[in-house]
């Protein structure tokens, strides 16, 4: 018996060596890891952004960029940005972890029969539509701002705000239902944006091509969501049957399609040329005589007001059958399945939304632009609006529109003070450490939010790409 | 549907000919794998029926089959509604399934763990709803009706299977045998005629056991509901079931009372090998003469693995 103990105590590593067993070395700490990310991102930038080389002296560009004291400052920039996100890291994980959504906040222990755990809900209920009017007043409050921000503004940041901020975020708004909510990648979400303007082109006679009847930019919007509904439908129905890899692929090419139609299809479409003299939005209705022409004011009121209406319509859904029925086909596709959900039916339902909303977005576009050409349906844009969804935190709404504004907003800004070339590689930098101190992004979802707080008390995962906690089927 | 309490002893009448599922000749074949091959099974109306079987003899194959995950290769299944209607679930899609009337719980529980437990139950009773996405986006009174209509089933469901107080906790945060029944709460809710439980009771400790035996009983008749069960303890399957069928190597190898199964020497074999299995039935006739029961010990071959 006491040689079997001694023997195990030696095999066994003791307390302290399995600590030491346990315990990483400096360089591998997680935090030393994001340093040389940061610091390598930040030279890769000093160099790209620097002068670029000749031919006479191979080495000019790196001799301007390494060799001078411009690195010396990239580099004091990386650390010093390292040491404040690694910083304000704990603090916000105390604060996740404190913080707490408005379902727990009033959640006491319940126990009685059925009566009274209605009673009790009735009185959860009350309290949320406390909260709802604290969020009205708020909604109110912001909204009185947004209408004011125009005239803080130069024309120049008008404009911004209409053709950039506004655009887009009607665009993410509508790529958040797809991505965030029924977690479907869309990475052709432009073509819809594409099939929207060309509808406002063709319906307001704009096109070589006439229609039967010519329509008021208003009128189209419900065409154009018809198309794009259609247009999701037949390009969702063979496609969405197809794992969320296969998808991506497939959506890819179909905006790839779109965008070749829009560029060969001559005779249909002007071709590379695009269309021009797209006629503005205008109400005539009796006396009631009002024109959108050049200046973005007007057209920012506008698009505040669709956005409005479409995100009170997508919050009324994120929280009703449809809504859940979309967070269980993303997290276990088989038990919802099991459960009575039809999946492909509220996928396509999904897929169709977000292809209408940007539908929408392109009826603005093409409206207030006047001019449209395939070069304003690149494949990158596509990109861009699914960078923008996953920064502001896919699934939340709010932080899907702050962080769509931010980083729609910032390479216009960005132009006075780097080279204007250099801005999207700013913009990659960005999400990249973005992507590795707050991949939940900006502002995260409360069901993400709670999953992260939980993945801290050690319940499940915080990472929703993977499988949730509480066993499955391997 | 309302959930009547009656007393928990006056069992539904169960009537032989009132099948609600019956599988004939049913063979699910993985390549030159056979999963499941020519098996045949009745679950008359109102009773609770054990599959039990070695791992691997396929039991879950032949859920997975019922419920429309597998199409089996040849073979029938049909359900039959309160009417009398028949429906083949063969090759049917599984929301199709539980629409006709067949809920059902994993092995490995599926639940939706970001979803508090109101929620994951709420998602079940929605499926049988109609607002559309136009009339919840407008915000309509039938939207907002069912809404509140689901909120009821949903509570009175969870206060059935006794997890009153955890509402608005989430799913994953639940204790093993908490979701369990939040699971079976979530089965019920789709109001089936027919329950298919994956091994409730893997994974739950004792006094869990016993909660998931009255449960069980009480699904199958206050509610009236038809009962497969899967299952490795055997305690639990002498209790509750009325008849067991036992699967091994994708066959049927015996089918009836509790009593008549545990003595067929083709079921002892099964579980014990045939060696092993001699001497029990030996030892089972002996006693027999003596005028008591011949036990199989309560083997678990399957005990869980989280």
């Amino acid at each position: 018996m006491t040689t079997t103990t001694t023997k195990e105590a030696d095999v066994a590593p003791s307390g302290s060596a399995l600590a030491r067993l346990r315990r990483k070395r400096w360089y591998q700490q997680p935090m030393v890891g994001r340093l040389v990310g940061i610091v390598s991102a930040a030279v890769l930038l000093d160099v790209m952004s620097g002068p670029q080389g000749s031919r006479e002296d191979v080495f000019f560009s790196l001799d301007k960029t390494l060799g001078s004291l411009r690195v010396v400052w990239w580099l004091i920039g990386a650390v010093v940005l390292w040491a404040i996100l690694e910083f304000t890291k704990p603090l916000y994980n105390r604060y996740l972890a404190a913080s707490v959504g408005p379902l727990e906040r009033f959640h006491t222990p319940v126990t009685g029969p059925v009566r009274q755990l209605v009673a009790q809900t009735r009185e959860t209920s009350a309290n949320l539509r406390r909260i709802v009017w604290v969020r009205i007043g708020f909604s109110v409050v912001v909204i009185g701002l947004l209408i004011l921000l125009p005239s803080l503004l130069s024309t120049f940041w008008n404009q911004v705000l209409v053709n950039e901020v506004a655009i887009y975020v009607l665009l993410a708004i509508g790529l958040n239902v797809v991505i965030g909510w029924a977690g479907l990648l869309d990475l052709g979400f432009i073509a819809f944006f594409a099939i929207g303007a060309y509808s406002t082109a063709y319906w307001t006679g704009a096109m070589p091509v006439d229609p039967p009847f010519k329509l008021n930019a208003f009128l189209v919007i419900p065409v154009a969501v018809a198309t794009c509904l259609l247009a999701g439908l037949l390009l969702g129905a063979p496609t969405l049957r197809l794992r969320g890899d296969y998808l991506a692929i497939v959506t890819l090419g179909f905006h790839e399609i779109i965008y070749l139609i829009a560029k060969n299809a001559d005779g249909f479409t002007n071709g590379p040329r695009g269309v021009q003299g797209i006629s503005n939005f205008r109400v005539h209705i009796g006396p009631i005589d009002y024109k959108w022409e050049l200046a973005p004011e007007p057209y920012w009121y506008l698009l505040i007001g669709i956005a409005t209406v479409l995100i009170i319509a997508f919050l009324r859904l994120e929280h009703s059958r449809v809504g859940r029925a979309w967070t269980a086909i993303r997290e276990d596709e088989v038990a919802a399945s099991a459960t009575g959900v039809p999946t492909v039916k509220f996928k396509l339902m999904a897929f169709a939304i977000g292809a209408s909303t940007s539908g929408i977005a392109g009826v603005a576009y093409a409206s207030k632009a006047g001019f449209i050409s395939p070069e304003s349906f690149l494949l990158l844009f596509s990109v861009l609006v699914v960078a923008y969804v996953i920064f502001g935190g896919m699934g939340s709404l709010w932080g899907v529109i702050i962080g769509t504004a931010f980083l729609a907003w910032l390479p216009q800004y960005m132009k006075d003070w780097v080279n204007p070339n250099d801005r999207f590689m700013y913009l990659g930098a960005l999400l990249i450490i973005m992507m590795i101190y707050r991949p939940q992004g900006l502002i995260p979802s409360v069901r993400r939010k709670r999953e992260l707080s939980m993945a801290k008390a050690g319940l499940g995962d915080a990472d929703a790409m993977s499988e949730p906690a509480g066993g499955r089927m391997t | 549907m309302s959930i009547t309490t009656t007393k928990a002893d006056d069992r539904p009448r169960v009537d032989p000919e009132d099948q609600v599922m019956r599988v004939r000749g049913v063979t699910l074949r993985f390549g030159g794998l056979v999963g499941l091959s020519d098996v045949a099974l009745d679950l008359h109306r109102g009773e609770v029926l054990a599959v039990i079987g070695p791992n691997g003899a396929g039991k879950t194959s032949l859920f997975n089959s019922l419920t429309g995950m597998y199409v089996p290769q040849e073979g029938s299944i049909v359900l039959r509604d309160r009417a009398g209607g028949e429906h083949s679930l063969k090759g049917r899609k599984p929301h199709l399934v539980n629409r006709l009337g067949v809920a059902r719980t994993f092995q490995n529980i599926r639940l939706f763990g970001a979803l508090t437990a109101l929620e994951n139950v709420k998602i079940a009773a929605e499926t049988r709803q109609k607002a559309g996405p136009v009339s919840i986006m407008l915000g309509l009174p039938n939207a907002r009706r069912e809404d509140r209509e689901s909120d009821r089933r949903a509570l009175e469901l969870l206060h059935f299977v006794g997890l009153d107080g955890l509402l608005n906790e989430l799913a994953a945060s639940l204790s093993y045998g908490q979701q369990r029944s939040l699971e079976i709460a979530r089965a019920l809710a789709t109001d089936p005629q027919v329950l298919l439980l994956d091994e409730p009771a893997a994974g739950t400790n004792p006094t869990e056991k016993l909660d998931l035996e009255v449960l069980i009983r009480r699904i199958n008749r206050e509610l009236g509901i038809s009962v497969l069960l899967i299952e490795h303890d055997m305690r639990l399957v002498m209790s509750v079931a009325d008849r067991v069928t036992v699967l091994n190597f994708g066959k049927v190898i015996a089918s009836g009372s509790p009593a008549e199964v545990q003595r067929n020497p083709e079921v002892v074999a099964a579980y014990l090998g045939a060696e092993m299995a001699a001497e029990m039935v030996a030892a089972a006739e002996a006693e027999a003469v003596d005028g008591s029961d011949g036990t199989v010990p309560a083997q678990r071959d399957g005990e869980e693995q989280r």
